[in-house]
């Protein structure tokens, strides 16, 4: 007779807490019940990323780069996990190594994007990028796991906190991730991660007065709606690419600051 | 030709420095400053003369809504006898207590080496008026208080009225008379560590005998890097005029590991002098339990649990 | 008198607070009796050795090799075998998560390499356990993230690596200048040669086991122990670059070896740096400026603050100061975690400095030396501080390396700014005002090729280090120390 194995449960990650939906509710994806979160989930989930903002920003580029290597690190370990949820170990390796790459920006963004200005007059100018909050990001429906990795290390890096919603048809590669993230050092809040239907959870974290940017490259469904909703607190609308990197998928999540100071005796 | 406007009245430059430059602090090397002190390793004989020095400068403190006679006789009792399964354990400088207290506190004391301390001048806030707040300190005077502990108007302070801040302070001290007197900063509400240092400068030209750091009131207290602004200052007056003026950290010292750096901080900024309940004062409440394993484990070479350790 | 009163008058007076003695243990260092050259990826059985000593105790640590000329042979072939059999054809992405392994392996070894570096080198734990292997750690891990990167480094240019590059490295931080040379040049593709300092090769000898265990590919990272001799030797090689750090003396000497062989080049040497304290300083951080920028880790630091130049108006206070901190500063054992300034590194470093100390007396400055009691065996020297000094005696114009602080006035911004340029070094500068413009004005016109504001002897992966003048040329950390291991046609 063969051995029963226990079967893991599915929930939301908010806050570095793993809490069912506040509704109660599930949906069945690949096979299993799946937490169907609410838009009371994905407040809690803004409140929880606004919370942990200014420690993540807070910290050095050093020690976040530090941290989201150590994900990676995380994501190794599991990479057999990993290859069951999605496409498979290629995939799963891809989504390794780009954690590496996004990890090693995060002391060199100032450096390639920042600037010091040679103004016309005695002042001394420099240029630097500061992250912007709260993104919420609509991760791509595929590949599941390349696709949530693509989007939300170039947010992370720049110091942002991110509220995502998974993919809808294949969201167990996310909590999944999400259990790598909680034993990777990320501060709590820092990453929350929403299971649950699309055209339930986009419109509210579209419409969020206290998110900063919303990253659409996954977006299916009406677009120019959610770009309607985001207008209200002029919300950035970052449109990247769905399994790729660049330095210049960071680059939207971030706020630039000018500073002046007059040089004289 | 035009004449240049008469200065105002009762503006004078002060051709030679009466009081102590009162310059700028620089925040981040002053917190790289403190921690390097906090790296300070005490350990044997050091640690152990560390740990008996802080129990001799305690003032044990109790300061809240709830206060009662019976409370503070449990207090005066531990004060006197902090451990009792070990006789060389030493009393304590002071307990510190709120005005209505200090009869019992005086009571209960007599006969020992422990003196009574009473907050006044509306503490925590000062937000009263001065008359109110003089009669106050005469009042524990009347009562028995060996030693006051006032608060600063911050108010006056951060609205920029530091003549009326110093003014308290120099009729406070009046009603003191010989009675020793603490003036307490409020330093988590002065918002800089310049603040902090001119604060300092000005309480002790206005006559304080001690300065304080905090009420313990508010959650951010008695830090290491705020200790070394105000160590700093005393040394300045020190240098300029002689005078010893004391140090009080009080709030958020909650182990024996913290006083020990505190009295690093002190050892390097003051030298040994100041190493004496004369000069330094710990306001606590935890923070005694914590010494009193330190010292045992020293002796026993175990750590301890608190059970072991009475709460009076 | 009852029994609490007798108890209270019984209380010691203080007469003074002695900490005890708090050693860091040695036995987390294992070392071995002979150390080899790591060529290959192996260890080369050396022809001739010699013995490497603890500069406190003057005890032997162990033996280790002189290179001759045809073990840097074997070891630049070595190198050139690497880069050219897989090295150089490895994808950015690999070559970062090497880089990324080593750092983490320092990280996790750290508190063993910070015990032998101090045992090693004089230099105390508290500095090497954090400062200096920290940092190690932490170049590694920046230069990781830019082995893939390299097109957004170089705008509009195609970066390809040199190939082998010889690097030479001095004794006052011998792990960190590992770092600074090693990771930028693996980053960049190339594969190297390295040759710490004669006195300090420990520390890079143990860095060849982090090698082992982040399974580096063989040859990639070759070192070689010895003299001068083996850097000529070195210098003379086969190599595509070489990248020295050390006195301006020596550093001349290669750069006339090289001329005319097409070899890149890239110098980190001596300096003599002023530290600018104005009146409106922040007069006690600033002190502690003065004493960290001459005083940390014994003035063996090229970009040290030796030349104070203070603020006529604020003198007396200034140097009162100063004098009553030197009091407090605890120079003794390296491995006390409650040391500050450690042992001097060689019998031939003391007595450098003991001869421009004489000199500094002769020629009519006053000296102060704090009360000190130095141990007996091991190379010591009380920090010391120079007043009346001459812009033109030996001791404001030499670099003496050591913890010796020559202390000369101003009067006016302008005044400030000719004496600290008034030298043919120019690697650093230190300027203490609360002015912002003034401090944007002071950095502007002070040629160094680093500036300290209200900070000294600061550094960090990112932050570019590197001289003007006679200090050298080219820089390491930041985007711009990728630029000299890169070839771009």
């Amino acid at each position: 007779m063969s051995r029963l194995p226990v079967r893991k449960t599915y929930k939301l990650f908010i806050g570095g807490d793993f809490p069912r939906s506040e509704s109660g509710r599930t949906y069945e994806a690949e096979g299993q019940n799946v937490a169907r979160a609410s838009r009371k989930d994905a407040r809690d989930a803004v409140r929880a990323a606004r919370s942990a903002f200014p420690k993540w920003a807070g910290m050095t580029a050093y020690n976040r780069g530090q941290v989201l290597y150590r994900v990676a690190e995380m994501i190794e370990a599991r990479r057999s996990e990993f290859a069951d949820l999605c496409s498979g170990p290629k995939e799963v390796e891809r989504s390794i190594d780009r954690f590496v790459w996004y990890a090693g920006w995060a002391d060199k963004l100032a450096q390639v994007i920042g600037s010091s200005n040679p103004v016309a007059g005695p002042y001394f100018n420099f240029t630097v990028p500061e992250p912007q909050g709260v993104a919420g990001i609509l991760a791509p429906q595929e590949p599941p796991l390349a696709g949530l990795v693509s989007r939300v290390a170039p947010a992370l890096v720049g110091g942002n906190a991110v509220v995502v919603v998974a993919s809808e048809p294949h969201p167990l590669a996310a909590i999944e991730l999400a259990e790598a993230l909680a034993t990777a050092d990320v501060p709590g809040g820092v990453v929350n991660i929403l299971t649950g239907l699309r055209e339930e959870l986009a419109p509210v974290l579209a419409s969020h007065m206290d998110v900063n940017a919303l990253d659409v490259s996954g977006a299916d469904g009406n677009l120019a709606e959610l770009e309607r909703l985001a207008a209200d607190n002029v919300k950035r609308i970052v449109r990247g690419a769905a399994d790729g990197q660049s330095a210049w998928e960071i680059e939207p999540f971030l706020e630039l600051k000018t500073v002046w100071h007059p040089i004289g005796v | 030709m035009a004449q240049a406007p008469a200065l105002p009245v009762g503006f004078e430059l002060p051709l030679e420095p009466r009081l102590p430059r009162i310059g700028s602090i620089d925040q981040v090397a002053l917190e790289e400053r403190a921690a390097t002190l906090a790296k300070r390793s005490i350990k044997r004989e050091a640690k152990m003369f560390a740990l008996e020095l802080a129990v001799r400068m305690t003032d044990l403190t109790t300061l809240e809504g709830s206060d009662t006679p019976g409370k503070v006789s449990a207090l005066a009792s531990k004060a006197i006898r902090p451990d009792p399964a070990d006789a060389s354990v030493p009393s304590v400088a002071a307990i510190c207590v709120y005005p209505n207290l200090v009869p019992a506190a005086v009571e209960r004391v007599r006969g020992s080496s422990v003196k009574v301390a009473s907050v006044a001048t509306a503490f925590p806030s000062g937000q009263s008026p001065l008359e109110t707040k003089l009669e106050e300190v005469r009042w524990v005077i009347e009562h028995g208080a060996d030693e006051v502990d006032m608060v600063i108007d911050r108010g006056a302070f951060l609205a920029g009225r530091y003549a009326k801040v110093y003014d308290e302070i120099v009729r406070v001290k009046e009603a003191c008379g010989e009675t020793h007197l603490k003036v307490i900063l409020e330093t988590g509400e002065l918002g800089t560590y310049d603040n902090v240092r001119r604060a300092s400068l000005l309480a002790i030209a206005a006559g304080a005998d001690f300065i304080k750091t905090s009420t313990g009131k508010l959650p951010s207290s008695a830090t290491l890097p705020v200790a070394l602004v105000m160590l700093e200052a005393i040394r300045d007056v020190y240098d300029e005029t002689g005078r010893r003026v004391g140090f009080k950290p009080a709030g958020g010292i909650r182990n024996a590991k913290q006083a020990v750096q505190h009295l690093v901080l002190t050892h390097e900024t003051l030298g040994v002098d100041w190493l004496t309940p004369d000069l330094y004062r710990f306001g606590a409440s935890s923070l005694l339990n914590d010494i009193l394993m330190q010292i045992r484990k020293e002796k026993t070479g175990r750590y301890q649990s608190p059970d072991y350790f009475t709460i009076d | 008198m009852t029994e609490l009163e007798r108890k209270q008058d019984q209380a010691p007076v203080p007469v003074g607070w002695e900490y005890e003695t708090a050693p860091e243990s040695r036995d987390i260092v294992t070392l071995r009796e002979r150390y080899g050259h790591f060529v290959g990826g192996e260890w080369l059985e050396p022809k001739e050795t010699y013995t490497t000593i603890s500069p406190a105790t003057e005890e032997s640590l162990a033996e280790v090799g002189q290179a001759t000329e045809e073990e840097v042979q074997l070891a630049v072939q070595a190198a050139r075998d690497a880069f050219e059999n897989g090295w150089s054809a490895l994808a950015g992405a690999e070559r970062a998560k090497y880089l990324y392994r080593i750092a983490r392996i320092l990280q996790e070894r750290a508190r063993e390499f910070a015990v032998l570096e101090s045992l090693n080198g004089g230099k105390p734990i508290r500095e090497s356990r954090d400062v200096d292997v920290p940092l190690s750690a932490a170049h590694f891990f920046y230069y990781a993230g830019w082995a893939d990167k390299l097109e957004y480094a170089f705008p509009n240019r195609k970066p390809k690596p040199l190939g082998v590059a010889g690097q030479i490295i001095p004794w006052n931080f011998p792990l960190l200048m590992l770092a600074w040379k090693v990771a930028p040049a693996l980053a960049a593709g190339n594969t190297v040669v390295l040759k710490p300092a004669e006195t300090t090769p420990l520390s890079a000898l143990l860095f060849c086991d982090v090698l082992r265990q982040a399974e580096l590919p063989a040859g990639v990272v070759n070192i070689i122990t010895g003299d001068g001799r083996a850097g000529a030797a070195l210098v003379k090689s086969e190599v595509d670059k070489i990248a020295f750090t050390g006195s301006t003396e020596v550093g001349k000497a290669i750069k006339r070896e090289l001329a005319g062989t097409g070899k890149k080049l890239t110098l980190e040497l001596g300096g003599k740096a002023a530290n600018v304290i104005f009146d409106d300083a922040a007069l006690d951080q600033a002190v502690e400026g003065i004493v960290n920028g001459i005083y940390f880790n014994q003035g063996h630091v090229c970009c040290a603050g030796s030349r104070l130049l203070v603020q006529e108006s604020i003198y007396e206070a200034t140097i009162d100061k100063l004098k009553r901190r030197l009091q407090t500063l605890r120079v003794g054992d390296p491995l006390d975690k409650n040391t500050d300034v450690g042992a001097i590194n060689s019998q031939a470093q003391l007595e450098k400095i003991q001869e421009l100390v004489a000199s500094g007396e002769e020629e009519g400055a006053e000296i102060y030396q704090p009360p000190c009691r130095l141990p007996e065996k091991g190379y010591w020297f009380v920090p010391t501080v120079f007043t009346n000094v001459a812009q033109s005696y030996r001791i404001a114009q030499e670099e003496i390396f050591g913890p010796v602080l020559s202390v000369l006035t101003f009067r006016t911004p302008d005044e400030a700014v000719e004496k600290a340029n008034n030298t043919p070094y120019g690697l650093s500068a230190g300027v203490w005002t609360e002015k912002g413009s003034r401090i944007l004005a002071m950095a502007q016109r002070l040629k160094a090729g680093v500036i300290w504001a209200n900070t000294y002897n600061r550094f960090d992966p990112t932050s570019p280090f590197g001289g003007y003048k006679e200090s050298g040329f080219g820089r390491e950390g930041g985007l711009h120390g990728l630029a000299p291991y890169m070839d771009f046609e």
